[in-house]
């Protein structure tokens, strides 16, 4: 592996500071020195302001509808009428419609991935910087459309927008599917520059199989995003076609076919749940690795598991629509959806198995690494259930796929997200945040979850329709904890966004490497010059963290340079 | 990709001549040549999933309305059509000589072999203009414009209606019928423009007329003369058809023609639809030309300038590659919308 001749470092590194003391935040100033970066790491750190304040716009509506069904369970509070009746329809629709494309898929590669993949790389920024500016244009304009809709008349779809109720609503459907079109640019801007990055800016040293976890979850994403995407959009475009001349396409009474919208619509979306989900993934491997301070156990597995998925990702979309499709497509598809499964407990039993005899820390993230896998166990293996053709047929369309779906989307790609942006914050920004408010946080977050989506397994087991405003009287008492559990979700997250303001406020100045991972980001500052790495890091094994001392003074590690280089050698023998 | 490859690129580190046109994040030309060309291969492959989703489409409506697609694509051109490929081929040519040209630094051929590719998109969007306009002059516009389109079980513009049936049945049954074999010869491109137009006009004005018909049809028309068709999967189709004095043309052994009475009154609902995903599939393709010659009109302007040079030619051989996705498309739509019946 490749050494860096650089006698001033033979021993311990003291951090890369640019000259002046200055990192990529200070770097230069002005609004146009932001609007107009190529820097990676700001790109990211837009992101993040945007797709967080996205995130804050739809959880209000999922806050909102759930506080319109717990008023309808209690009816003499506030009766339900139908203006409240369309008010919930659209409250779900933008809830699910702006999550979905302006939270979910960009988040961890748009925020974390644009932040940290150049760093574990090495690199100076993503292969095409400029292209990665305008994903953050795209998904700036795309928002726009949505912002456009909730001023014109709103959107009653659901987020997936099936034919022909979507060609007939008179809500804004033009408006949000030119929306999602445009963020799905966005979404393949990135994809596409991860791709290149990965294969073309890795360090000497750093074969395919040295390559950080996360590097491999992302570079899995960005496959799907590239390749799934373009479906979605001409999907879209064929929508909008058909909404704004009716040419007919998905529209049975002019020759066309509603049930075809399903299909290039869930030949998107499908892959599209694991672009949320494999990069959470990716970040789990990291912190699994981190903090239990091992090497993870089976790499390749993990590694492979992710490609596994991605492939198969492609190949079950058929499974959202046992109802409307052939018995024999049916079979196909559930075999298939089935194997997904193999992979996804590949990774679980992978990460149990590196917490085993590992020496366990329960910072902030690795409590979120744990709240993952109880979760993603819980989604996952309810998908097994999904999967199933007479158990589907029975449950398709109630709120047990609500919950399963939430369980995978909010339970397991939002702790892990939560989790990354913990990990990563005092790389992100050089402060520490308050570790004990943080679990406190953590804990409101799990109860609030459990509390909301798992008595929706039980409602939905008992026939409960999905996106319903009005529900028998025996299942309020399901909507009633259902709603309470939401409110104590909210405040979990709260208290995480005033955790995250006030350690950028007050917070302890971070040490380069508060956590002792040896992945290639800690080998620069906290918060990273503009350049990322004024000398070139020492490459080694990612998850070989011995070379790591705790320093109490920082409360950070220092890198042993000299050790390092000792246990790269024992470990070519 | 090779990691001896990645060594020599980091290895180069340390006798740094960064060139003008290299980005402060790559280490070497190479590097970042790569990399714009693995960026480029990627991006087209979201071209092509995107288009494959409307050969999706069309297959299916295909399969679904075979008979919508055998009387529609009778509205559409096919000299115009294989015009248009040739001239997208041309253009394909000019400009991987153009790549080759930059390669060996030749600044002017590359310039001349630009703007020729540029002229190719400009000719090509000429004749699909043309070509739209031949289809807007008889109401065959995508959704409730086209003269097809019905509303509630009733034709929405029934004039109009009229019209666009005497001019498609009228070159279903007639001159364009014959698969190019028996068309004019190439030479007479430049008069074929109104042709088309002219003829469907005779057809209005005498919908019998012999003189439309070409010998090579063999039998002038002639209701007796109807022959079983060659391929039986078409049974169907003539089963249905109810001869009318004058229209029912002879079917020759190779293809059947379809009129608008050969259809059943549900189909007959349907056939907007195939200028729907005509106009959809050429539509998208069209704005990637334009596309592609907004790309080729900047990097003429920097080859102009003598901006490129064998050491830097990065640019043209990777605008070269989405010129020639735009022209693959259009090889496979090119049989797909106006060859196969």
């Amino acid at each position: 592996m490749s050494v860096i001749q650089d006698p001033v470092n033979a021993g311990v590194t003291s951090g890369q500071q640019e000259p002046g003391g200055t990192n990529y935040i200070n770097h230069s100033k002005g609004a146009l020195s932001w609007l107009l970066t190529l820097d990676h790491k700001r790109i990211g750190l837009m992101y993040m302001v945007m797709v967080l304040a996205a995130f804050l716009l739809g959880g209000s509506f999922a806050v909102a509808l759930r506080t319109l069904l717990f008023l309808r369970a209690a009816p003499d509070v506030a009766p339900m009428t139908p203006a409240s009746q369309d008010l919930y329809n659209q409250f779900f629709t933008l809830h699910g419609a702006i999550l979905v494309f302006m939270f979910i898929i960009p988040a961890v590669p748009a925020i974390l991935g644009n932040m940290i993949l150049p760093l574990m790389l090495g690199a100076k920024d993503v292969a095409f910087p400029r292209l990665n500016l305008l994903s953050w244009y795209c998904y700036m304009a795309g928002g726009g459309f949505f912002l456009y809709v909730l001023l014109s008349g709103g959107l009653d779809t659901g987020w997936t927008f099936y034919t022909p109720y979507s060609t007939s609503t008179n809500t804004s459907v033009a408006a949000a599917t030119l929306g999602a079109f445009v963020l799905g640019f966005s979404s393949i801007l990135t994809g596409l520059n991860f791709i290149a990055t990965i294969h073309m800016l890795r360090p000497p040293g750093m074969g395919w199989f040295q390559m950080p976890l996360f590097l491999w979850a992302l570079y899995a994403t960005s496959v799907i995003q590239v390749l799934a995407t373009p479906v979605l959009a001409i999907t879209l475009l064929l929508l909008f076609a058909e909404r704004v001349l009716h040419v007919g396409i998905f529209d049975p009474a002019l020759g066309g076919d509603p049930v075809l919208f399903q299909h290039f619509f869930w030949f998107y979306s499908h892959p599209a749940v694991y672009i949320m989900i494999l990069p959470a993934m990716g970040i789990i491997s990291e912190l699994m690795a981190t903090f239990c301070r091992r090497q993870i156990f089976g790499y390749s597995f993990i590694a492979f598991s992710s490609i596994a998925i991605a492939l198969l990702g492609f190949l079950v979309w058929g499974h959202h629509m046992y109802t409307t499709q052939s018995a024999m497509a049916n079979a196909v598809f559930s075999l298939i959806t089935f194997s997904v499964a193999i992979p996804s407990a590949i990774k679980v039993f992978n990460w149990l198995a590196t917490m085993y005899k590992g020496s366990i820390s329960l910072a902030t993230p690795m409590l979120y690494s744990l709240a993952f896998i109880w979760l993603f166990t819980i989604g996952g293996l309810t998908g097994v259930f999904l999967g199933s053709l007479s158990l589907d047929i029975m449950a398709h369309d109630t709120t047990f796929v609500v919950a399963h779906f939430h369980s995978v989307m909010v339970g397991s790609m939002l702790t892990a997200f939560l989790g990354g942006m913990y990990y990563w914050w005092p790389k992100m920004f050089g402060k520490m945040y308050n570790e004990t408010v943080a679990k406190v946080a953590w804990f409101l977050i799990f109860i609030g979850f459990n509390l909301t989506f798992f008595v929706l397994f039980v409602a939905g087991s008992q026939g409960m329709p999905r996106r319903y405003a009005d529900f028998l009287p025996e299942f309020a008492i399901y909507h009633k904890i259902s709603t309470v559990g939401s409110y104590v979700l909210a405040i979990g997250l709260f208290l995480v966004l005033y955790n995250w303001i006030h350690s950028l406020l007050a917070g302890r100045k971070a040490p380069q490497n508060p956590w002792g991972g040896n992945t290639l980001e800690w080998h620069t500052s906290s918060p990273p010059p503009h350049e990322n790495f004024i000398e070139e890091p020492f490459v080694s094994e990612p998850y070989q963290m011995h070379a790591w001392d705790y320093d109490e003074s920082i409360d950070g590690y220092v890198f042993n340079r000299a050790r390092a280089e000792e246990l790269e050698k024992q470990g070519h023998h | 990709m090779s990691s001896e490859h990645e060594q020599s690129n980091h290895a180069a580190n340390g006798d740094h001549h960064h060139p003008a046109h290299l980005a402060h994040h790559f280490e070497t030309p190479e590097q970042q040549f790569e990399s714009g060309k693995l960026g480029m291969w990627v991006f087209l492959a979201t071209e092509i999933l995107m288009f494959g989703g409307l050969f999706c489409a069309y297959a299916i409506y295909r399969g679904n309305h075979q008979d919508v697609f055998l009387y529609g694509y009778g509205a559409l051109d096919k000299m115009w059509g294989a015009t248009n490929t040739v001239v997208l081929l041309a253009s394909s040519l000019t400009m991987a000589w153009g790549v080759r040209a930059a390669q060996k630094g030749q600044q002017k051929l590359l310039v001349a072999m630009l703007i020729a590719t540029f002229m190719g998109g400009v000719g090509f969007m000429c004749i699909k203009g043309v070509e739209y306009q031949q289809k807007w002059k008889h109401n065959l516009f995508p959704g409730t414009m086209n003269a097809f389109y019905y509303e509630g079980g009733q034709a929405k513009y029934p004039e109009k209606l009229k019209h666009a049936i005497e001019f498609i049945d009228g070159r279903n049954s007639g001159g364009e019928a014959s698969g190019g074999g028996g068309h004019a010869p190439a030479g007479h491109e430049s008069t074929d423009d109104s042709k088309p137009v002219e003829h469907s006009d005779t057809v209005e004005a005498d919908s019998a007329s012999p003189v439309i018909i070409p010998a090579v049809f063999g039998a002038p028309a002639d209701v007796s003369t109807i022959k079983p068709p060659a391929n039986p999967t078409e049974q169907g189709v003539l089963d249905s058809a109810i001869d009318q004095a004058g229209d029912g043309s002879t079917p020759s052994a190779a293809h059947t023609q379809i009129l608008w009475n050969d259809l059943s009154g549900a189909e007959q609902k349907k056939v907007h639809l195939f200028f729907g995903i005509y106009f959809m599939m050429t539509g998208l393709h069209g704005l990637h030309v334009l596309i592609g010659m907004v790309l080729i009109a900047w990097l003429t302007f920097k080859a102009f300038k003598g901006q490129f040079s064998k050491d830097y030619f990065a640019p043209v051989d990777i605008g070269g590659l989405y010129w020639h996705l735009v022209d693959l498309i259009w090889i496979f739509l090119f049989p797909l919308l106006y060859l196969i019946h």
